[in-house]
């Protein structure tokens, strides 16, 4: 029990930043939009949420800096993509380019300081329970926020009329355009929307996570977000198991580099990889024998009234 | 006669796209209690015309009036405010969706929190006042054709609309069920709704409507009130010419099975079987036509017929020969040809031009090319003549075929697949969508096929089509053949939609049709 | 009067867009990368002289742009190929790390002692790593649709880390002072340089595989099965063509030509396996191909103008102590914009002036639904 509680800890933690990213990732496609610069958006959010707490003293500015940050590059995403229809997937490597160089020139000066982040708090009550208190509660409040916004997300898809609108442009922009939703104006709001909450597991990364800012200090997450969005089978449920599921792995790689393994750290550093294209392959191969229903089915495809068959 | 205020009227409406005018300068207006047919052939601009009623398209001129106001509709949620609803030809619904999701999609003045307790109630009252029988929690990629039609209209009577276009709606309906949507449309008309009915059946027309508009070429013929013409008369109109269609069909006596399947069943993409069990055979010198609503499984046979779909069982022979799941290069080189009905999707490849897409059937063979390499001046030369014989009219063989027009997409795709001679065709819905001359052209083609000893399958759900076509007609209904009709032309039509709403024909022949 | 603005697709491209469209895009984006670089309180129009100078200024600085546009070249080509058939091979980064690991293994267990042998070997084995790595994503991606960006992408990573663990470990040299590489290769295992700079026989390599698959692509067979499936794999599958083992190939060869890419950089220009070799060439290769639309020939142009910018970038380092990754934000940009190119492209935006008062919409008005 020694050895599981700070491993399972540790799992929620480090899960947390590919958790919002792939909350993200999902609000974005379930409108139809692929935005693949992830990587590059969570980096510009760890960055500008960095430099902001460091600059003001204080964690929660940079997390509303992470995130405005985060919608002005979903705004960029989603002229290209909507409005200009551009490629979607060359339009999301061009984000991935354009964020990772961006915030390491950026990030330059910054690289080496640390601050204090966001203060841990233990929920009253919650905490307490014992396994489910210290692997759960007794995080800091951002933490927490992704609790809400995964429960909120489920609710949202499901219950509400502006979810269900964004889940018919998903789908059927065409049918939605013909009922009256303004397709492209809620592929504005969510591409931003989503890109957002992306970037804010990019500030959690730099102000919870590791309270520091460093080049490339993403390694990957965010196209481990992207996976996780195909596992979750674009459900906010799943993708918080999935997120967990890779914070466990990284954790536990983590651990047996600290305890002094002979395996050499480059091939654990291999396993949260390994692990997406199993995870990817397992999902895949599932796919091919039943039916799962959930990837919107105009995804990645732009959307244009006037065309005629 | 005192006649009531127009719902809505358009004046003057001109619509061009790139290079092509599709309407130009016509008047329309739709009372209320009224159904106004809206007649023409394919492409003759009336599904145009009510896209810009429904504010898709936007007029390059003309003004559109709504309870005497003039009106802007930059989008169907203007229009939608104003009254208006459309149901499309193919149904604007979220597959993924549930009745009552689709239900209330867009609506503006919805609670934030989806009320699902009383939108159910509200659509089981709208559901029976009009006869339209739905289930409010079924996912639409669950129903039927006809079923998904009938949440169409729903969707537009659940948001009030006052005006109701339907975009040739009888096309995906048996028999039977078109007259139960006729007594819908009455009930709604006695409401004091207006019904634009879109059709080029001249039949339902004069049968439903109280005026009816002609439009040809994008112009506007005339309105007419429906008491005062014949059917004569509107064919006149709509067409220019005396003539519909005459179909100069000899008597041939049939040769051996060229493409046979048995007991062949065959998954759909969502993994439920699409075809069941089903066995038949085209013979040389025949015509074999499938009717059957859209979706029953006849687009699933054809694939897994050429090799495209995986048979999960049974077997299939191209002249005595099995080929069963060989791959469909076998089946083209074995003479087995298709003409799919998705053309651009399926048949063609939009953005290469005409040249790459007539070899697209043949390129490993010679002459077109040699060895592993392609023959470019013998391709061109093939295209060429291709486009002369078979009437083509293109820019260039080098014009991307996404330019083409529809019947010109048509007569290329038949002309690549007739063009070696084939043992079968495989055509399904070929004329689908053309106007009068180009059908034509393509029906005569098929015939051609027959005459010159090969065989025909054809998939339409024109029945009027079928019947004067086919040597023999086979009736699909999920996935099963109900029956296979040897003088379709002699065959009561009611029986063949009874047989396509699931009633085999061993059935019927025991209990003949009373009537 | 009144104004309507409408955008309409194109029918076809007016042969002066064709090339105004790129050049537009270039500029903008380096236009807006210098708006950046200003912001960062560097002068955009000394960044850029430095980087033109430093590039195209001397003998030397276009040699050095050669030796970026080898590498370029050959994993445009193989980013190309993948794309041409709608097929996202966003991994050549990882496959060119296969290749160079599969040189230095040959240098290391199968090391002999002609050249002509070891070239052969060491193409072969760099090929091979390569294409498996590709080859891979594709058959997952044939097989059971398993999405092959992310999974290239994932082999990047796990590539890099073996990249890693061989040269901090079993490979390191032990007089190379603790640093994470392998001993120098014997002269026997190296390409020459010509004309005394660092330009390396892979050029020739470089010049000819685009002249291939531009053969390829339009004469044979293959090429236009491969041009088919891209554009429309249900047409191609229509067409007997079969797509998913054409996929597995595809993706073979593109991974090998990158994996060769990689043997080159190693064989010709470094002469030893280090720790982040590449610098990036496999990303930078997908811009490359997009930038040329595709087109292999186009390719050869493309990555020497990239060239440019990437000697250029490793001046600026020094001379401006601006970091590398200004080149990526650059990179980047010139994305955005390519893609926003594209746009005009295929739209026309139609402006008229219409006769007639502009009419007020009566507009979100309740749509009542009890």
């Amino acid at each position: 029990m020694e050895i599981i509680i700070p491993i399972l800890t540790a799992a929620v933690r480090s899960g947390t930043p590919i958790l919002y990213a792939t909350l993200g990732e999902i609000l974005t496609e379930k409108g139809g939009v692929l935005n693949l610069g992830l990587e590059g958006i969570m980096l510009l959010g760890a960055y500008s949420g960095f430099s902001v707490a460091y600059s003001t003293g204080s964690a929660w500015l940079g997390v509303v800096a992470a995130f405005l940050v985060g919608c002005l590059l979903g705004l960029l995403h989603a002229f290209i993509c909507v409005s200009l229809k551009g490629n979607q997937v060359v339009a999301g490597l061009a984000m991935t380019m354009f964020g990772t160089g961006a915030s390491s020139l950026l990030g330059r000066s910054l690289v080496g300081f640390t601050i204090p982040g966001l203060d841990r708090i233990s929920v009253p009550l919650l905490g307490d329970i014992p396994l489910l208190g210290p692997v759960f509660f007794q995080h800091d409040a951002m933490l927490y926020c992704s609790y809400a916004l995964v429960l909120f997300f489920c609710w949202y898809f499901s219950s509400t009329r502006p979810g269900l609108n964004l889940r018919a442009v998903g789908d059927n922009p065409r049918a939605a355009d013909a009922m009256g939703i303004p397709v492209a104006k809620i592929r504005y709001i969510y591409t931003m929307v989503g890109a957002g909450i992306v970037a804010l597991g990019g500030a959690y990364m730099s102000l919870a996570y590791t309270k520091m800012w460093g080049e490339l200090m993403t390694a990957g997450r965010g196209w481990i977000a992207v996976a996780l969005v195909i596992f979750a089978i674009w459900n906010p449920a799943r993708a918080a198991l999935g997120a967990y599921l890779f914070g466990g792995v990284e954790a536990f790689q983590l651990r047996l580099q600290t305890a002094g393994t002979t395996i050499p750290a480059p091939i654990l550093m291999m396993l949260p990889y390994l692990m997406t294209v199993a995870v990817l392959l397992f999902i895949s191969i599932r796919k091919g024998k039943g039916i799962v229903f959930g990837a919107p089915a105009s995804l990645g495809l732009p959307f244009f009234r006037e065309e005629r068959d | 006669m005192d006649l009531p205020q127009p719902l809505v009227r358009m004046e003057n409406i001109t619509k061009r796209f790139a290079g092509v005018t599709a309407n130009s300068s016509i008047d329309f207006d739709v009372r209320p209690g009224e159904v106004h047919a809206l007649l023409g052939e394919n492409g003759a601009g009336k599904s145009t015309l009510m896209n810009i009623l429904y504010g898709l398209y936007r007029p390059d001129e003309g003004t559109i009036f709504a309870n005497g106001r003039k009106r802007v509709f930059f989008s169907p949620r203007d229009a939608l405010a104003a009254g208006i609803g459309m149901v499309h030809q193919h149904f604007m619904l979220i597959q993924s969706q549930t009745v009552w999701e689709n239900m209330i999609l867009g609506l503006k003045d919805l609670p934030f929190i989806i009320p699902k307790k009383t939108i159910r109630e509200r659509i089981l009252e709208l559901s029976s006042r009009y006869g339209l029988e739905v289930q409010p929690d079924a996912s639409v990629w669950q129903l039927s054709i006809g079923e998904q039609q009938r949440v169409a209209i729903l969707q537009m009577l659940f948001r009030q609309a006052k005006i109701l276009i339907l975009d040739e709606p009888t096309a995906v309906l048996i028999p039977q069920e078109a007259e139960r949507l006729f007594e819908t449309i009455r009930q709604m008309t006695a409401e004091g709704h207006g019904v634009v009915f879109i059709s080029h059946k001249l039949d339902e027309v004069m049968k439903l409507s109280s005026r009816v508009t002609i439009l040809r070429k994008g112009a506007l013929v005339g309105t007419v009130e429906t008491a005062e013409t014949t059917k004569e008369e509107l064919a006149e109109m709509m067409v220019g010419r005396k003539l519909l269609f005459r179909i100069d069909r000899p008597d041939l006596a049939p040769g051996r099975d060229v493409l046979a399947c048995k007991c062949l069943t065959a998954r759909g993409d969502r993994g439920f079987l699409a075809v069941k069990s089903v066995s038949l055979a085209v013979r040389e010198r025949e015509i074999l036509g499938i009717a059957g609503v859209a979706g029953n499984g006849q687009q699933e046979l054809c694939e897994a017929l050429t090799g495209l779909r995986k048979a999960e069982s049974g077997t299939v022979l191209v002249d005595g020969r099995d080929l069963t799941n060989a791959s469909p290069k076998v089946f083209i080189d074995s003479g087995v040809h298709y003409i799919p009905a998705d053309r651009r999707g399926t048949g063609m490849v939009p953005n290469m031009n005409v040249s790459e897409n007539a070899i697209l059937k043949r390129y490993w063979n010679r002459p077109v090319s040699k060895g592993w390499f392609i023959q470019w001046k013998e391709v061109f030369s093939f295209a060429r003549d291709l486009i002369a014989r078979f009437s083509v009219s293109t820019p260039s063989i080098d014009t991307p075929v996404r330019n083409l027009s529809g019947g010109n997409l048509q007569k290329l795709m038949l002309g690549r697949e007739l063009s070696d001679s084939p043992r079968v065709l495989l055509a399904v819905h070929p004329t689908w969508g053309l106007d009068v001359s180009a059908a034509g052209f393509v029906r005569e083609q098929l015939l051609c096929q027959r005459e010159r000893g090969g065989a025909v399958l054809l998939v339409s759900e024109d029945l009027e089509e079928l019947i004067t076509m086919s040597d023999r007609l086979a009736v699909m209904c999920k996935g099963e053949i109900m029956g296979i009709l040897d003088r379709p032309s002699e065959v009561p039509v009611e029986a063949i939609g009874l047989m396509m709403a699931g009633t085999p024909l061993e059935d019927l022949q025991r209990e003949p049709l009373s009537s | 009067m009144r104004m309507t603005v409408r955008i309409e697709p194109r029918l076809s491209v007016p042969p002066g867009l064709k090339l105004l469209i790129p050049l537009l895009s270039l500029g903008a984006a380096l236009f807006s990368g210098g708006i950046f670089l200003y912001f960062l309180g560097v002068s955009p129009l000394k960044a850029y002289s430095v980087i033109l100078k430093s590039s195209l200024g001397d003998s030397y600085g276009i040699s050095e742009t050669i030796v970026k546009a080898i590498p370029l070249t050959m994993a445009a080509i193989a980013v190309m190929l993948s794309f041409t058939m709608l097929i996202w091979n966003i991994g050549a980064e990882g496959q060119i790390f296969m290749g160079a690991i599969a040189t230095a293994a040959t240098v290391r267990y199968f090391s002999v002692d002609s050249r002509p042998a070891m070239y052969l070997l060491m193409f072969l084995a760099a090929g091979a790593a390569g294409g498996v790595w590709g080859a891979i994503a594709g058959y997952f991606r044939a097989k059971w649709n398993v999405n092959e960006i992310i999974t290239t992408l994932m082999l990047n990573y796990v590539a890099m880390n073996l990249l890693n663990y061989f040269v901090f470990g079993p490979w390191r040299d032990p007089s190379s002072l603790g640093f994470p590489m392998t001993a120098v290769f014997p002269d026997s295992a190296r390409l020459p340089f010509l004309w005394g700079t660092r330009i390396h026989t892979g050029l020739f390599l470089a010049l000819l595989l685009p002249l291939l698959f531009w053969g390829i692509l339009r004469y044979t067979r293959w090429g236009y099965e491969i041009r088919v499936m891209g554009e429309n794999p249900r047409a191609a599958s229509f067409a007997g063509m079969s797509y998913l083992k054409n996929v597995v190939l595809v993706m073979f060869l593109s991974g090998a030509i990158a994996g060769i890419a990689g043997m080159g950089e190693l064989a010709g220009l470094q002469g030893r396996l280090q720790h982040g070799f590449s610098g990036g060439y496999g990303y930078t290769a997908i811009i490359v191909a997009w930038l040329a639309r595709l087109h292999p020939l186009a390719i050869v142009l493309v990555s020497f103008l990239m060239g440019i910018l990437l000697v250029g970038g490793e001046t600026l380092q020094i001379v401006m102590r601006l970091p590398l990754s200004s080149v990526m934000v650059l990179q980047g940009l010139i994305l955005f914009f390519v893609l926003g190119g594209e746009f005009f492209r295929k739209f026309r935006i139609r402006i008229r002036f219409l006769k007639g008062a502009p009419t007020e919409p009566l507009r979100e008005e309740s749509q009542p639904w009890k």
